[in-house]
């Protein structure tokens, strides 16, 4: 209980509540401008949280990418831009509303789902812990060693178009991490010579690079013309809004059940989750029909799915350091560099952190309905920033936040290069968030398989063999091994229909 | 700017390669089995095998080898992306010399011109972005910026 104590004076610092509030404006400004995503939102945010205590810059991160993708499906409901992929799924939906002078109806519902079922993790999370500090006492390299490794795995099905370009960016983001003489044999590699290379790949110019200046690049080579920002007048946004809760209360429920689920598997992110759930609740609904012509129905129940997915996907992000998108990549990276490895043992060690970590995300909900609606309010005046200023100062800002890690122009050059290798690797087909996380994960990764490895003799045996090791290899190669899994079943059940089809 | 995949698998295969053959010129530990080489020729060696996979998958797909995207036959958008990496090299050139207020105002109205604001916003949005960002990191979290021919002013 001492735990749920400390979280709650953690929290309710006036420091960490200026940092809440702080980013969750930046948040929702960022993430209504079209064009801007909430994973460059919370890129740009990591320099600055450097400058932090562990809770706060968490606070910050947490807080910043909850408002960002909330705010992202302000520009969908009003000009048909979806902010991210999950918000595409409603996105026709709500701009039919929109057109028919209900953008109030459709962007109220938005912003009460968002405070619905949010509530799940903290329940989840906290309960559990004893149990998790006990299996933590038994965890020794070979653990580890899997633990990272699951880690990985799932990182391979962030954004999966192909898996093999996710693993070969992994592949990418652990060489990087090869860099430098952080390693268990204190020897400079790859460094070729340079000074500033000996000390590794400075993880925040690489997300900045990879993230920030990739998305200018792309903006400067986009031959789309800039969009038209003839805005509607936004009704009243609360109106109404307890008797749809009450009318489709199924559909919530269904959706964010579901949306949870979903997000706590690793790797298949909102996207899928909002997608699906759209689907279900017109196939669930008593007028389907409506369906694509402005009807709030979809909007509630994807839009539920949508947010409880986000929240479900932190659930393996902060417990075992699995992503589930790029965004809890990031979230990740930053627990790495302010000592909170995510996993078992910071239930252990740390627990009012991690407890902290949540309370956050309660928070971050709970001010998202004024806050929210204050935004839907002014979304207006936002979406006539034009993009072509925006970006140019995005630019200096990366420079500076690049800069600001070692006080050396070397984080310039490296937000340089990977900011044209992410462009290049994204234009073809390579999801970038593996490689970020090969990098956050590289160097223990490396470190507890050369130690294994001294400890068992050169022997890989103990690897598989003792318990929870050889659990957590199961989960590993089950992970890795489930869509070719999934995919031979629905195959034989493909070819199975086909042949029933030419039967009868 | 898409390339077909054969391609990008050959650049990694020679990165493999060459990660592979640097690990070798590693010095052992002695006494021990696995040195510094061991975890680095692990990863290249699983590169290597997912660039021949993507290789042989390049090259069956039939796709195009170079497709260069609308921008690189539109003048004013080659004009922009230059001007985006023109701008860090900038940044990388002189800022020591010319310091950081300086540089970054010329570097916005070089970016703003280059995307097609107008003068007058060009202008004020250069100097307004470069002060508040030098006042946010060299005041509130202390990052020396360099001032450069500033620097009998700095304040």
């Amino acid at each position: 209980m001492d735990a749920y104590l400390l979280a709650l004076k953690l929290v309710f610092d006036p420091y960490v509540l200026m940092v809440i509030a702080a980013s969750a404006l930046y948040g929702l400004v960022v993430g209504c401008i079209p064009g801007l995503t909430a994973t460059m939102a919370t890129a740009l945010l990591v320099p600055v949280t450097f400058f932090m205590p562990p809770v706060p810059a968490i606070a910050a991160i947490v807080t910043a990418s909850a408002m960002a993708i909330f705010s992202g499906d302000i520009p969908g409901a009003l000009l048909r831009i979806p902010g991210t992929p999950a918000s595409a799924a409603y996105t026709d939906e709500a701009y039919a509303m929109t057109l028919k002078g209900q953008a109030g109806i459709a962007l109220g519902a938005d912003v009460i789902m968002t405070m619905v079922p949010n509530r799940p993790p903290i329940t989840e999370n906290t309960s559990p812990a004893p149990m998790l500090a006990e299996v933590a006492l038994k965890f020794s390299s070979f653990e580890y060693f899997w633990m990272v490794v699951l880690g990985l795995a799932g990182a391979v099905f962030i954004g999966s178009d192909s898996i093999l370009k996710a693993v070969m960016s992994l592949m990418l983001g652990l060489l990087i991490a090869c860099v430098g003489m952080e390693n268990p044999a204190g020897l400079p590699r790859f460094t070729f010579g340079n000074n500033e290379l000996a000390s590794g790949i400075s993880l925040i110019p690489m997300m900045v690079g990879m993230f920030a200046v990739s998305e200018i690049l792309r903006y400067a080579a986009d031959t789309a013309p800039e969009m038209k920002t003839k805005v509607a007048q936004v009704g009243n946004v609360f109106k109404g809004m307890w008797e749809l809760t009450k009318r489709y209360k199924w559909g919530i429920l269904r959706g964010s059940a579901f949306g949870t689920v979903i997000g706590i598997q690793p790797g298949s992110g909102a996207d899928m989750a909002s997608w699906m759930s759209y689907a279900m609740s017109k196939r669930f609904s008593k007028e389907p029909e409506k369906f694509g012509t402005g009807h709030v129905e979809g909007i509630i129940e994807s839009g539920a799915a949508n947010n409880s997915s986000l929240a479900g996907a932190w659930i393996p992000a902060v417990v075992f350091g699995i992503p589930g998108d790029s965004i809890t990549a990031i979230a990740i990276g930053v627990l790495y560099m302010k000592g909170m490895n995510p996993g078992p043992t910071i239930f252990v060690n740390n627990p009012q952190d991690i407890y902290a970590v949540f309370l956050v995300f309660v928070l971050a909900n709970l001010i998202m309905l004024p806050f929210g609606w204050a935004m839907i309010k002014t979304a207006r005046k936002v979406l006539q920033i034009s993009r072509s200023i925006l970006m140019p100062t995005i630019l200096l800002f990366c420079i500076v936040g690049s800069f600001a890690i070692n006080n050396s122009v070397f984080g310039v050059v490296l937000i340089l290069c990977f900011g044209l290798l992410a462009y290049l690797l994204e234009e073809n087909g390579f999801p970038t968030a593996p490689a970020i996380l090969g990098v956050v994960l590289g160097q223990m990764l490396e470190e507890n398989f050369v130690t294994s490895m001294i400890k068992s003799d050169y022997s890989i045996a103990p690897f598989f063999s003792r318990p929870i090791a050889g659990g957590l290899a199961a989960l590993t190669f089950l992970i890795l091994f489930w869509p070719l899994l999934s995919w031979a079943w629905r195959s034989r059940r493909g070819a199975q229909r086909l042949a029933d089809g030419t039967a009868g | 700017m898409k390339l077909n995949d054969a391609v990008f698998g050959a650049l990694f295969l020679i990165l493999a390669i060459a990660v592979v053959i640097a690990s070798r010129a590693f010095p052992a530990i002695p006494g021990q089995q696995i040195g510094p080489g061991a975890f680095p020729t692990l990863v290249a060696s699983i590169l290597a095998v997912c660039s021949l996979l993507l290789i042989a998958r390049g090259l069956r797909s039939g796709q195009r080898w170079f497709e260069g995207g609308a921008w690189l036959r539109s003048p004013r958008h080659m004009l922009r992306f230059a001007a985006v990496v023109g701008a860090l090299l900038f940044y990388l050139s002189a800022a020591q010399t010319l310091g950081f207020i300086i540089t970054g105002m010329l570097l916005m109205t070089g970016l703003l011109r280059a995307f097609g604001v107008r003068w007058m916003t060009t202008l004020l949005t250069a100097v307004a972005a470069t002060l508040l960002i030098h006042s946010i990191f060299y005041k509130m979290l202390k990052v020396p910026l360099p001032w450069g021919v500033l620097q009998g002013v700095a304040w």
